[in-house]
Protein backbone atom coordinates (compact mmCIF):
# COMPACT_ATOMS: atom_id res chain seq x y z
CA UNK A 1 0.00 0.00 0.00
CA UNK A 2 2.79 2.36 0.95
CA UNK A 3 4.65 1.60 -2.26
CA UNK A 4 1.45 2.19 -4.29
CA UNK A 5 1.04 5.53 -2.52
CA UNK A 6 4.68 6.49 -3.12
CA UNK A 7 4.46 5.44 -6.71
CA UNK A 8 1.35 7.56 -7.38
CA UNK A 9 2.02 10.24 -4.82
CA UNK A 10 1.78 13.32 -7.00
CA UNK A 11 -1.42 12.08 -8.66
CA UNK A 12 -3.03 11.20 -5.32
CA UNK A 13 -2.02 14.48 -3.72
CA UNK A 14 -3.48 16.38 -6.65
CA UNK A 15 -6.76 14.45 -6.23
CA UNK A 16 -6.68 15.19 -2.50
CA UNK A 17 -6.24 18.89 -3.26
CA UNK A 18 -9.18 18.85 -5.65
CA UNK A 19 -11.25 16.92 -3.18
CA UNK A 20 -10.56 19.47 -0.46
CA UNK A 21 -11.41 22.41 -2.72
CA UNK A 22 -14.55 20.79 -4.11
CA UNK A 23 -15.78 20.15 -0.56
CA UNK A 24 -14.77 23.48 0.98
CA UNK A 25 -15.95 25.97 -1.64
CA UNK A 26 -19.58 24.73 -1.58
CA UNK A 27 -19.46 24.91 2.20
CA UNK A 28 -18.69 28.63 2.03
CA UNK A 29 -21.23 29.35 -0.72
CA UNK A 30 -23.83 27.21 1.00
CA UNK A 31 -23.38 29.13 4.26
CA UNK A 32 -23.65 32.47 2.47
CA UNK A 33 -26.91 31.41 0.82
CA UNK A 34 -28.32 29.77 3.94
CA UNK A 35 -27.88 32.81 6.18
CA UNK A 36 -30.56 34.97 4.52
CA UNK A 37 -32.85 31.98 3.93
CA UNK A 38 -32.54 30.85 7.53
CA UNK A 39 -33.05 34.40 8.76
CA UNK A 40 -36.18 34.67 6.63
CA UNK A 41 -37.56 31.40 7.95
CA UNK A 42 -36.91 32.58 11.49
CA UNK A 43 -38.19 36.11 10.99
CA UNK A 44 -41.58 35.16 9.57
CA UNK A 45 -43.30 32.40 11.43
CA UNK A 46 -45.37 31.35 8.39
CA UNK A 47 -42.22 30.95 6.29
CA UNK A 48 -40.46 28.45 8.53
CA UNK A 49 -42.31 25.24 7.54
CA UNK A 50 -42.16 25.72 3.73
CA UNK A 51 -38.62 27.12 3.59
CA UNK A 52 -37.16 24.50 5.88
CA UNK A 53 -38.96 21.55 4.28
CA UNK A 54 -38.24 22.60 0.71
CA UNK A 55 -34.58 23.14 1.59
CA UNK A 56 -34.52 19.77 3.31
CA UNK A 57 -36.06 18.05 0.31
CA UNK A 58 -33.14 19.21 -1.86
CA UNK A 59 -30.97 16.76 0.03
CA UNK A 60 -33.00 13.85 -1.32
CA UNK A 61 -32.04 14.56 -4.95
CA UNK A 62 -29.60 11.77 -5.91
CA UNK A 63 -26.17 13.33 -6.30
CA UNK A 64 -25.28 11.37 -9.44
CA UNK A 65 -28.46 12.64 -11.12
CA UNK A 66 -27.59 16.19 -10.18
CA UNK A 67 -24.03 15.87 -11.56
CA UNK A 68 -25.51 14.73 -14.87
CA UNK A 69 -28.40 17.21 -15.10
CA UNK A 70 -26.53 20.35 -14.05
CA UNK A 71 -24.29 20.75 -17.15
CA UNK A 72 -27.46 21.02 -19.24
CA UNK A 73 -28.97 23.60 -16.91
CA UNK A 74 -25.78 25.61 -16.39
CA UNK A 75 -24.51 25.26 -19.98
CA UNK A 76 -21.25 23.88 -18.62
CA UNK A 77 -19.15 20.97 -19.82
CA UNK A 78 -19.83 17.69 -18.05
CA UNK A 79 -16.28 17.58 -16.64
CA UNK A 80 -16.41 21.17 -15.39
CA UNK A 81 -15.73 21.10 -11.60
CA UNK A 82 -18.22 23.95 -11.26
CA UNK A 83 -20.99 21.38 -11.67
CA UNK A 84 -19.76 19.68 -8.51
CA UNK A 85 -19.50 22.99 -6.69
CA UNK A 86 -23.06 23.96 -7.60
CA UNK A 87 -24.43 20.54 -6.69
CA UNK A 88 -22.70 20.44 -3.34
CA UNK A 89 -23.74 24.01 -2.60
CA UNK A 90 -27.33 22.84 -3.01
CA UNK A 91 -26.75 20.02 -0.50
CA UNK A 92 -25.04 22.37 1.90
CA UNK A 93 -28.00 24.76 1.71
CA UNK A 94 -30.30 21.80 2.30
CA UNK A 95 -28.47 21.05 5.53
CA UNK A 96 -27.82 24.59 6.74
CA UNK A 97 -31.10 26.49 6.26
CA UNK A 98 -32.74 24.70 9.17
CA UNK A 99 -29.58 25.03 11.23
CA UNK A 100 -29.38 28.80 10.70
CA UNK A 101 -33.09 29.25 11.46
CA UNK A 102 -32.84 27.15 14.61
CA UNK A 103 -29.60 28.81 15.63
CA UNK A 104 -31.22 32.24 15.43
CA UNK A 105 -34.19 30.89 17.38
CA UNK A 106 -31.76 30.03 20.19
CA UNK A 107 -31.25 33.72 20.91
CA UNK A 108 -33.17 34.28 24.16
CA UNK A 109 -36.25 36.48 23.95
CA UNK A 110 -35.05 38.93 26.55
CA UNK A 111 -31.76 39.38 24.70
CA UNK A 112 -33.65 40.14 21.47
CA UNK A 113 -35.89 42.60 23.26
CA UNK A 114 -32.99 44.27 24.99
CA UNK A 115 -31.20 44.67 21.65
CA UNK A 116 -34.27 46.27 20.10
CA UNK A 117 -34.82 48.51 23.11
CA UNK A 118 -31.19 49.69 23.01
CA UNK A 119 -31.87 50.99 19.52
CA UNK A 120 -30.48 48.32 17.19
CA UNK A 121 -32.11 48.25 13.79
CA UNK A 122 -32.95 44.80 12.54
CA UNK A 123 -29.84 44.29 10.37
CA UNK A 124 -27.48 45.54 13.06
CA UNK A 125 -29.19 43.33 15.59
CA UNK A 126 -28.74 40.31 13.30
CA UNK A 127 -25.03 40.96 12.69
CA UNK A 128 -24.00 42.17 16.12
CA UNK A 129 -26.23 40.17 18.43
CA UNK A 130 -28.16 37.30 16.88
CA UNK A 131 -25.56 35.71 14.58
CA UNK A 132 -22.76 35.76 17.16
CA UNK A 133 -25.04 33.98 19.62
CA UNK A 134 -26.05 31.46 16.92
CA UNK A 135 -22.42 30.61 16.06
CA UNK A 136 -22.23 27.40 18.13
CA UNK A 137 -25.35 25.95 16.47
CA UNK A 138 -24.30 27.03 12.98
CA UNK A 139 -20.80 25.63 13.60
CA UNK A 140 -22.25 22.27 14.55
CA UNK A 141 -24.32 22.27 11.34
CA UNK A 142 -21.26 23.17 9.28
CA UNK A 143 -19.42 20.16 10.68
CA UNK A 144 -22.18 17.86 9.47
CA UNK A 145 -22.27 19.58 6.07
CA UNK A 146 -18.48 19.34 5.72
CA UNK A 147 -18.43 15.60 6.33
CA UNK A 148 -21.39 15.16 3.99
CA UNK A 149 -19.58 17.14 1.26
CA UNK A 150 -16.37 15.12 1.58
CA UNK A 151 -18.33 11.94 1.10
CA UNK A 152 -20.52 13.27 -1.74
CA UNK A 153 -17.62 14.68 -3.76
CA UNK A 154 -16.30 11.19 -4.42
CA UNK A 155 -19.46 10.30 -6.36
CA UNK A 156 -18.43 12.79 -9.05
CA UNK A 157 -15.57 10.46 -9.99
CA UNK A 158 -18.21 8.47 -11.86
CA UNK A 159 -18.51 11.32 -14.34
CA UNK A 160 -14.75 11.78 -14.44
CA UNK A 161 -14.10 14.68 -12.10
CA UNK A 162 -10.59 14.33 -10.66
CA UNK A 163 -10.69 13.81 -6.88
CA UNK A 164 -10.19 10.98 -4.39
CA UNK A 165 -13.18 9.11 -5.84
CA UNK A 166 -10.87 8.31 -8.72
CA UNK A 167 -9.09 5.90 -6.39
CA UNK A 168 -12.37 4.03 -5.96
CA UNK A 169 -13.18 3.83 -9.68
CA UNK A 170 -9.59 2.85 -10.51
CA UNK A 171 -9.50 0.21 -7.80
CA UNK A 172 -12.84 -1.14 -8.99
CA UNK A 173 -11.74 -1.30 -12.61
CA UNK A 174 -8.45 -3.01 -11.71
CA UNK A 175 -10.10 -5.23 -9.06
CA UNK A 176 -7.35 -3.97 -6.77
CA UNK A 177 -8.14 -3.03 -3.18
CA UNK A 178 -5.13 -0.88 -2.30
CA UNK A 179 -6.24 2.36 -4.03
CA UNK A 180 -9.71 1.91 -2.54
CA UNK A 181 -8.25 1.62 0.93
CA UNK A 182 -6.04 4.67 0.39
CA UNK A 183 -9.08 6.61 -0.87
CA UNK A 184 -11.09 5.72 2.22
CA UNK A 185 -8.27 6.65 4.60
CA UNK A 186 -7.61 9.97 2.89
CA UNK A 187 -11.34 10.81 2.80
CA UNK A 188 -11.67 10.14 6.50
CA UNK A 189 -8.56 12.21 7.26
CA UNK A 190 -9.85 15.04 5.10
CA UNK A 191 -13.23 14.97 6.85
CA UNK A 192 -11.47 15.01 10.21
CA UNK A 193 -9.34 17.96 9.12
CA UNK A 194 -12.45 19.94 8.14
CA UNK A 195 -14.04 19.04 11.42
CA UNK A 196 -11.06 20.25 13.41
CA UNK A 197 -10.76 23.49 11.45
CA UNK A 198 -14.46 24.30 11.92
CA UNK A 199 -14.24 23.54 15.62
CA UNK A 200 -11.22 25.80 16.00
CA UNK A 201 -12.99 28.65 14.21
CA UNK A 202 -16.13 28.14 16.29
CA UNK A 203 -14.12 28.23 19.49
CA UNK A 204 -12.25 31.33 18.40
CA UNK A 205 -15.56 33.09 17.73
CA UNK A 206 -17.13 32.10 21.03
CA UNK A 207 -14.76 32.88 23.91
CA UNK A 208 -17.85 33.63 26.02
CA UNK A 209 -18.94 30.00 26.00
CA UNK A 210 -15.83 28.94 27.85
CA UNK A 211 -16.21 31.64 30.48
CA UNK A 212 -17.03 29.96 33.75
CA UNK A 213 -18.03 31.26 37.14
CA UNK A 214 -14.83 31.99 39.05
CA UNK A 215 -14.70 30.17 42.36
CA UNK B 1 -42.04 64.52 31.09
CA UNK B 2 -43.88 61.62 29.51
CA UNK B 3 -47.56 62.08 28.75
CA UNK B 4 -50.06 59.48 27.56
CA UNK B 5 -52.84 61.17 25.69
CA UNK B 6 -55.87 58.87 25.20
CA UNK B 7 -53.57 55.98 24.29
CA UNK B 8 -55.16 52.64 23.41
CA UNK B 9 -53.79 49.33 22.25
CA UNK B 10 -56.19 46.88 20.62
CA UNK B 11 -55.14 43.60 19.07
CA UNK B 12 -56.71 42.12 15.93
CA UNK B 13 -58.33 39.34 17.97
CA UNK B 14 -60.29 41.96 19.89
CA UNK B 15 -58.18 42.00 23.04
CA UNK B 16 -57.94 45.45 24.56
CA UNK B 17 -54.57 45.70 26.27
CA UNK B 18 -54.75 49.39 27.10
CA UNK B 19 -57.92 51.48 26.97
CA UNK B 20 -57.72 55.27 26.44
CA UNK B 21 -54.98 55.80 28.98
CA UNK B 22 -54.27 59.34 30.14
CA UNK B 23 -51.23 59.56 32.37
CA UNK B 24 -48.36 61.91 33.13
CA UNK B 25 -44.96 60.82 34.34
CA UNK B 26 -43.33 64.01 35.65
CA UNK B 27 -39.67 64.77 34.93
CA UNK B 28 -37.16 63.67 37.53
CA UNK B 29 -39.64 61.41 39.31
CA UNK B 30 -40.40 57.71 39.55
CA UNK B 31 -43.82 56.76 38.26
CA UNK B 32 -44.70 53.15 39.04
CA UNK B 33 -47.26 51.24 36.99
CA UNK B 34 -48.64 48.43 39.10
CA UNK B 35 -51.46 45.96 38.67
CA UNK B 36 -52.34 42.30 38.19
CA UNK B 37 -51.20 40.46 35.06
CA UNK B 38 -53.20 41.47 32.02
CA UNK B 39 -53.69 45.04 33.23
CA UNK B 40 -51.63 46.46 30.37
CA UNK B 41 -48.79 47.88 32.46
CA UNK B 42 -45.99 46.39 30.37
CA UNK B 43 -47.83 47.22 27.14
CA UNK B 44 -48.12 50.83 28.31
CA UNK B 45 -44.41 50.93 29.13
CA UNK B 46 -43.46 49.56 25.74
CA UNK B 47 -45.58 52.08 23.92
CA UNK B 48 -43.27 54.78 25.29
CA UNK B 49 -40.26 53.52 23.30
CA UNK B 50 -42.49 52.08 20.59
CA UNK B 51 -41.55 48.46 21.12
CA UNK B 52 -45.34 48.33 20.80
CA UNK B 53 -47.13 50.84 18.59
CA UNK B 54 -50.33 52.36 20.01
CA UNK B 55 -53.53 51.70 18.06
CA UNK B 56 -54.67 55.24 18.81
CA UNK B 57 -53.64 58.19 20.92
CA UNK B 58 -50.27 59.83 21.37
CA UNK B 59 -47.37 59.35 23.73
CA UNK B 60 -45.51 62.61 24.22
CA UNK B 61 -41.92 62.77 25.37
CA UNK B 62 -40.86 66.25 26.50
CA UNK B 63 -43.41 67.82 24.19
CA UNK B 64 -42.50 65.69 21.18
CA UNK B 65 -44.85 63.16 19.62
CA UNK B 66 -42.89 59.91 19.91
CA UNK B 67 -44.64 58.65 16.77
CA UNK B 68 -42.90 61.36 14.76
CA UNK B 69 -39.40 60.11 15.63
CA UNK B 70 -37.56 57.20 14.06
CA UNK B 71 -38.12 54.28 16.43
CA UNK B 72 -34.43 53.35 16.78
CA UNK B 73 -33.45 56.96 17.43
CA UNK B 74 -36.16 57.31 20.04
CA UNK B 75 -34.93 54.13 21.77
CA UNK B 76 -31.33 55.31 21.95
CA UNK B 77 -32.49 58.24 24.10
CA UNK B 78 -34.39 56.00 26.50
CA UNK B 79 -32.75 53.64 28.97
CA UNK B 80 -34.41 50.26 29.26
CA UNK B 81 -34.04 47.61 31.94
CA UNK B 82 -35.86 44.28 31.83
CA UNK B 83 -36.60 41.46 34.20
CA UNK B 84 -33.76 39.05 33.47
CA UNK B 85 -31.38 41.87 32.54
CA UNK B 86 -31.22 40.54 28.96
CA UNK B 87 -27.47 41.04 28.79
CA UNK B 88 -25.73 40.03 25.58
CA UNK B 89 -24.08 36.71 26.52
CA UNK B 90 -21.35 37.03 23.88
CA UNK B 91 -20.07 40.40 25.06
CA UNK B 92 -17.98 41.27 28.07
CA UNK B 93 -19.57 43.33 30.83
CA UNK B 94 -17.80 46.52 29.73
CA UNK B 95 -19.00 46.09 26.14
CA UNK B 96 -22.51 45.27 27.32
CA UNK B 97 -22.63 48.53 29.24
CA UNK B 98 -21.19 50.46 26.29
CA UNK B 99 -23.87 49.19 23.87
CA UNK B 100 -25.75 52.45 23.35
CA UNK B 101 -22.63 54.65 23.23
CA UNK B 102 -21.30 52.35 20.48
CA UNK B 103 -24.60 52.68 18.63
CA UNK B 104 -24.40 56.45 18.96
CA UNK B 105 -20.95 56.33 17.36
CA UNK B 106 -18.81 57.25 20.37
CA UNK B 107 -15.21 56.17 19.98
CA UNK B 108 -14.32 52.96 21.69
CA UNK B 109 -12.06 54.48 24.32
CA UNK B 110 -14.59 57.04 25.46
CA UNK B 111 -17.39 54.45 25.51
CA UNK B 112 -15.33 52.05 27.61
CA UNK B 113 -14.23 54.76 30.01
CA UNK B 114 -17.88 55.67 30.49
CA UNK B 115 -18.75 51.99 31.01
CA UNK B 116 -16.03 51.63 33.65
CA UNK B 117 -17.39 54.68 35.45
CA UNK B 118 -20.90 53.19 35.46
CA UNK B 119 -19.62 49.85 36.72
CA UNK B 120 -18.49 51.67 39.82
CA UNK B 121 -21.71 53.67 40.02
CA UNK B 122 -23.80 50.52 40.29
CA UNK B 123 -21.45 49.09 42.90
CA UNK B 124 -19.49 46.49 40.92
CA UNK B 125 -15.70 46.08 41.07
CA UNK B 126 -13.63 47.09 38.04
CA UNK B 127 -12.27 43.58 37.46
CA UNK B 128 -15.79 42.53 36.38
CA UNK B 129 -15.29 44.57 33.19
CA UNK B 130 -13.64 41.71 31.29
CA UNK B 131 -16.05 39.02 32.47
CA UNK B 132 -18.98 37.61 30.55
CA UNK B 133 -22.57 37.79 31.84
CA UNK B 134 -22.64 34.04 32.58
CA UNK B 135 -19.93 34.64 35.19
CA UNK B 136 -22.14 36.98 37.22
CA UNK B 137 -24.95 36.25 39.67
CA UNK B 138 -28.51 37.31 38.86
CA UNK B 139 -28.28 40.36 41.09
CA UNK B 140 -24.95 41.41 39.58
CA UNK B 141 -26.35 40.97 36.07
CA UNK B 142 -29.25 43.19 36.98
CA UNK B 143 -26.84 45.89 38.16
CA UNK B 144 -25.08 45.64 34.81
CA UNK B 145 -28.50 45.95 33.15
CA UNK B 146 -29.06 49.21 35.01
CA UNK B 147 -25.57 50.44 34.09
CA UNK B 148 -26.20 49.61 30.44
CA UNK B 149 -29.45 51.58 30.49
CA UNK B 150 -27.63 54.57 31.98
CA UNK B 151 -24.64 54.47 29.64
CA UNK B 152 -25.58 57.27 27.27
CA UNK B 153 -27.08 59.31 30.14
CA UNK B 154 -30.64 59.21 28.80
CA UNK B 155 -33.09 61.56 30.53
CA UNK B 156 -35.72 58.81 30.59
CA UNK B 157 -35.55 55.25 31.93
CA UNK B 158 -38.07 52.48 31.45
CA UNK B 159 -37.86 49.59 33.87
CA UNK B 160 -39.90 46.44 33.37
CA UNK B 161 -39.96 44.41 36.59
CA UNK B 162 -36.20 44.80 36.90
CA UNK B 163 -35.88 43.35 40.39
CA UNK B 164 -38.50 40.61 40.43
CA UNK B 165 -36.27 37.72 39.34
CA UNK B 166 -33.78 37.99 42.20
CA UNK B 167 -34.13 36.71 45.75
CA UNK B 168 -35.77 38.96 48.36
CA UNK B 169 -32.57 40.00 50.14
CA UNK B 170 -30.84 41.00 46.91
CA UNK B 171 -34.03 42.67 45.70
CA UNK B 172 -34.12 44.91 48.74
CA UNK B 173 -30.46 45.86 48.25
CA UNK B 174 -31.07 46.65 44.59
CA UNK B 175 -34.13 48.73 45.45
CA UNK B 176 -32.22 50.73 48.05
CA UNK B 177 -29.33 51.37 45.69
CA UNK B 178 -31.72 52.24 42.92
CA UNK B 179 -33.27 54.91 45.14
CA UNK B 180 -29.83 56.21 46.11
CA UNK B 181 -28.81 56.35 42.44
CA UNK B 182 -32.03 58.11 41.49
CA UNK B 183 -31.35 60.60 44.28
CA UNK B 184 -28.11 61.48 42.49
CA UNK B 185 -29.35 61.30 38.90
CA UNK B 186 -32.96 62.51 38.99
CA UNK B 187 -34.07 60.62 35.89
CA UNK B 188 -37.62 60.50 34.62
CA UNK B 189 -38.48 56.89 35.35
CA UNK B 190 -41.43 54.71 34.50
CA UNK B 191 -41.24 51.50 36.47
CA UNK B 192 -43.47 48.46 36.00
CA UNK B 193 -44.05 45.94 38.78
CA UNK B 194 -46.76 43.57 39.97
CA UNK B 195 -45.54 43.97 43.54
CA UNK B 196 -47.50 46.64 45.40
CA UNK B 197 -44.89 46.81 48.18
CA UNK B 198 -42.20 47.60 45.63
CA UNK B 199 -44.48 50.21 44.05
CA UNK B 200 -45.05 51.91 47.39
CA UNK B 201 -41.39 51.79 48.31
CA UNK B 202 -40.05 53.17 45.03
CA UNK B 203 -42.78 55.35 43.55
CA UNK B 204 -43.04 59.10 43.80
CA UNK B 205 -46.42 58.39 42.30
CA UNK B 206 -48.11 55.07 41.70
CA UNK B 207 -50.56 54.25 38.92
CA UNK B 208 -52.71 51.25 39.82
CA UNK B 209 -54.06 49.60 36.68
CA UNK B 210 -56.83 47.05 36.38
CA UNK B 211 -57.38 44.30 33.82
CA UNK B 212 -58.39 45.71 30.44
CA UNK B 213 -55.86 48.51 30.56
CA UNK B 214 -57.76 50.97 32.74
CA UNK B 215 -56.10 53.36 35.12
CA UNK B 216 -57.79 52.78 38.47
CA UNK B 217 -55.93 55.35 40.56
CA UNK B 218 -52.93 57.61 40.24
CA UNK B 219 -51.65 58.90 43.57
CA UNK B 220 -48.70 59.18 45.89
CA UNK B 221 -48.04 56.01 47.89
CA UNK B 222 -49.35 57.62 51.09
CA UNK B 223 -52.65 58.61 49.51
CA UNK B 224 -52.97 55.19 47.89
CA UNK B 225 -52.68 53.53 51.30
CA UNK B 226 -55.00 55.89 53.15
CA UNK B 227 -57.55 56.74 50.47
CA UNK B 228 -57.94 54.00 47.86
CA UNK B 229 -60.64 55.14 45.44
CA UNK B 230 -62.52 51.88 45.17
CA UNK B 231 -62.72 48.27 46.31
CA UNK B 232 -60.34 47.07 43.59
CA UNK B 233 -57.56 49.44 44.62
CA UNK B 234 -58.23 48.78 48.32
CA UNK B 235 -57.98 45.04 47.69
CA UNK B 236 -54.87 45.39 45.59
CA UNK B 237 -53.11 47.66 48.03
CA UNK B 238 -53.75 44.86 50.47
CA UNK B 239 -53.65 44.04 54.17
CA UNK B 240 -51.68 45.94 56.78
CA UNK B 241 -52.16 49.14 54.85
CA UNK B 242 -52.99 51.06 58.04
CA UNK B 243 -49.67 49.99 59.50
CA UNK B 244 -47.79 50.46 56.22
CA UNK B 245 -49.19 53.96 55.79
CA UNK B 246 -47.32 54.92 58.97
CA UNK B 247 -44.10 54.78 56.98
CA UNK B 248 -45.07 58.02 55.31
CA UNK B 249 -45.77 59.81 58.56
CA UNK B 250 -42.81 61.38 60.24
CA UNK B 251 -42.43 63.47 63.34
CA UNK B 252 -39.71 66.02 63.91
CA UNK B 253 -38.71 64.48 67.20
CA UNK B 254 -39.68 61.18 68.76
CA UNK B 255 -40.28 61.30 72.49
CA UNK B 256 -37.05 59.75 73.77
CA UNK B 257 -35.72 59.21 77.27
CA UNK B 258 -32.15 58.46 78.21
CA UNK B 259 -31.20 54.82 78.01
CA UNK B 260 -28.41 53.44 80.12
CA UNK B 261 -25.91 51.51 78.06
CA UNK B 262 -22.71 49.50 78.33
CA UNK B 263 -19.92 49.17 75.80
CA UNK B 264 -19.15 45.82 74.24
CA UNK B 265 -15.96 44.30 75.66
CA UNK B 266 -16.17 46.06 79.03
CA UNK B 267 -17.00 44.48 82.39
CA UNK B 268 -20.62 44.36 83.58
CA UNK B 269 -21.00 46.33 86.81
CA UNK B 270 -24.73 46.06 87.42
CA UNK B 271 -27.55 48.35 86.34
CA UNK B 272 -30.38 50.43 87.69
CA UNK B 273 -32.77 49.00 85.09
CA UNK B 274 -35.52 47.25 87.00
CA UNK B 275 -36.63 45.10 84.06
CA UNK B 276 -33.30 43.30 83.77
CA UNK B 277 -32.39 44.47 80.29
CA UNK B 278 -29.34 46.60 79.53
CA UNK B 279 -28.52 48.05 76.12
CA UNK B 280 -25.10 47.23 74.64
CA UNK B 281 -23.34 49.62 72.26
CA UNK B 282 -20.03 49.49 70.38
CA UNK B 283 -17.22 52.03 70.67
CA UNK B 284 -19.04 54.29 68.17
CA UNK B 285 -22.10 54.18 70.47
CA UNK B 286 -24.02 52.25 67.83
CA UNK B 287 -26.53 49.89 69.52
CA UNK B 288 -25.62 46.20 69.17
CA UNK B 289 -28.24 44.37 71.22
CA UNK B 290 -29.56 43.79 74.71
CA UNK B 291 -27.99 42.11 77.69
CA UNK B 292 -30.21 40.12 80.07
CA UNK B 293 -28.63 40.99 83.40
CA UNK B 294 -29.70 37.71 85.00
CA UNK B 295 -27.45 35.92 82.52
CA UNK B 296 -24.23 37.68 83.56
CA UNK B 297 -22.45 37.88 86.86
CA UNK B 298 -21.00 41.23 87.95
CA UNK B 299 -17.47 41.74 86.66
CA UNK B 300 -17.95 39.51 83.60
CA UNK B 301 -16.92 40.95 80.25
CA UNK B 302 -19.79 41.67 77.86
CA UNK B 303 -19.14 39.60 74.73
CA UNK B 304 -21.00 39.15 71.48
CA UNK B 305 -22.47 35.77 72.44
CA UNK B 306 -24.42 37.30 75.35
CA UNK B 307 -26.37 39.71 73.14
CA UNK B 308 -30.07 39.40 72.41
CA UNK B 309 -30.50 40.92 69.01
CA UNK B 310 -33.68 41.39 66.98
CA UNK B 311 -34.55 44.94 67.86
CA UNK B 312 -34.81 47.25 64.84
CA UNK B 313 -33.67 50.83 65.18
CA UNK B 314 -35.68 54.01 64.80
CA UNK B 315 -34.11 57.26 63.66
CA UNK B 316 -35.00 60.47 65.37
CA UNK B 317 -36.70 62.08 62.40
CA UNK B 318 -37.80 58.77 60.87
CA UNK B 319 -41.26 57.37 60.19
CA UNK B 320 -43.79 56.34 62.80
CA UNK B 321 -43.70 52.87 61.28
CA UNK B 322 -40.02 52.40 62.04
CA UNK B 323 -40.50 53.88 65.53
CA UNK B 324 -43.36 51.50 66.32
CA UNK B 325 -41.46 48.59 64.82
CA UNK B 326 -38.40 49.37 66.95
CA UNK B 327 -40.57 49.12 70.07
CA UNK B 328 -42.40 45.97 69.03
CA UNK B 329 -39.22 44.15 68.00
CA UNK B 330 -37.13 45.10 71.00
CA UNK B 331 -36.51 42.32 73.57
CA UNK B 332 -36.91 44.89 76.37
CA UNK B 333 -39.97 46.51 74.81
CA UNK B 334 -38.06 49.79 74.62
CA UNK B 335 -37.48 50.98 71.07
CA UNK B 336 -33.96 52.22 70.47
CA UNK B 337 -33.65 55.62 68.78
CA UNK B 338 -30.45 56.62 66.99
CA UNK B 339 -29.23 59.74 65.21
CA UNK B 340 -28.46 59.89 61.48
CA UNK B 341 -24.94 58.58 62.10
CA UNK B 342 -26.36 55.54 63.92
CA UNK B 343 -25.30 56.55 67.44
CA UNK B 344 -27.59 55.99 70.44
CA UNK B 345 -29.90 58.85 71.38
CA UNK B 346 -32.25 57.11 73.78
CA UNK B 347 -35.34 54.95 73.78
CA UNK B 348 -39.08 55.21 73.38
CA UNK B 349 -42.01 52.88 73.99
CA UNK B 350 -44.91 51.58 71.93
CA UNK B 351 -47.37 53.40 74.22
CA UNK B 352 -45.68 56.71 73.51
CA UNK B 353 -45.57 56.10 69.76
CA UNK B 354 -49.24 55.04 69.76
CA UNK B 355 -50.14 58.20 71.66
CA UNK B 356 -48.37 60.11 68.95
CA UNK B 357 -50.34 58.22 66.29
CA UNK B 358 -53.65 58.70 68.07
CA UNK B 359 -52.98 62.31 68.85
CA UNK B 360 -52.11 63.31 65.32
CA UNK B 361 -54.46 65.41 63.34
CA UNK B 362 -55.17 63.05 60.43
CA UNK B 363 -55.95 65.85 58.01
CA UNK B 364 -52.82 67.79 58.86
CA UNK B 365 -50.71 64.67 58.66
CA UNK B 366 -52.04 63.80 55.24
CA UNK B 367 -51.46 67.30 53.92
CA UNK B 368 -47.89 67.26 55.16
CA UNK B 369 -47.34 63.92 53.41
CA UNK B 370 -48.61 65.26 50.12
CA UNK B 371 -46.47 68.33 50.55
CA UNK B 372 -43.32 66.38 51.25
CA UNK B 373 -43.67 64.01 48.32
CA UNK B 374 -44.43 66.64 45.67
Amino acid sequence: MISYFQHNQSQIMSWLGWHARLSAIPLVFGLIISLPLGWFARRYRWAYPPVVSIAGLLYTIPSLALFIVLPGLLKTKILDPNNVIVALTIYTVALLVRVVADGLAEVPDDVQQAATAMGYRSFGRLIKVELPIAVPVIGAGLRVAAVSNVSLVSVSALIGVPELGKLFTNGFQLAYQTPILIGIILSVLLALAFDVVIQIITRALTPWRRAVQPA
Amino acid sequence: MIRFDAVSKHYPDGTVAVDTLDLEAPSGQITVLVGPSGCGKTTSLRMINRMIEPTSGTVWLDGKDTGSLKDFELRRQIGYVIQHAGLFPHRTIVDNIATVPYLLGWDKKKARARAAELLERVGLPQHFAKRYPAQLSGGQQQRVGVARALAADPPVMLMDEPFSAVDPVVREQLQDEFLRLQGELGKTIVFVTHDIDEAIKLGDQVAVMRVGGHLAQLATPAVLLTEPVDAFVAGFVGRDRGYRALQFETVKRLPTRDEQSIALGTAFQGTDNADGWLLVVDDQRAPQGWLRTSEVSPGAVVVDELLHRGGTLATEGGSLRSALDACLSSPSGRGVVVDDAGALLGSTTAVEVLALIEGRDPRAARLSVQGSSA
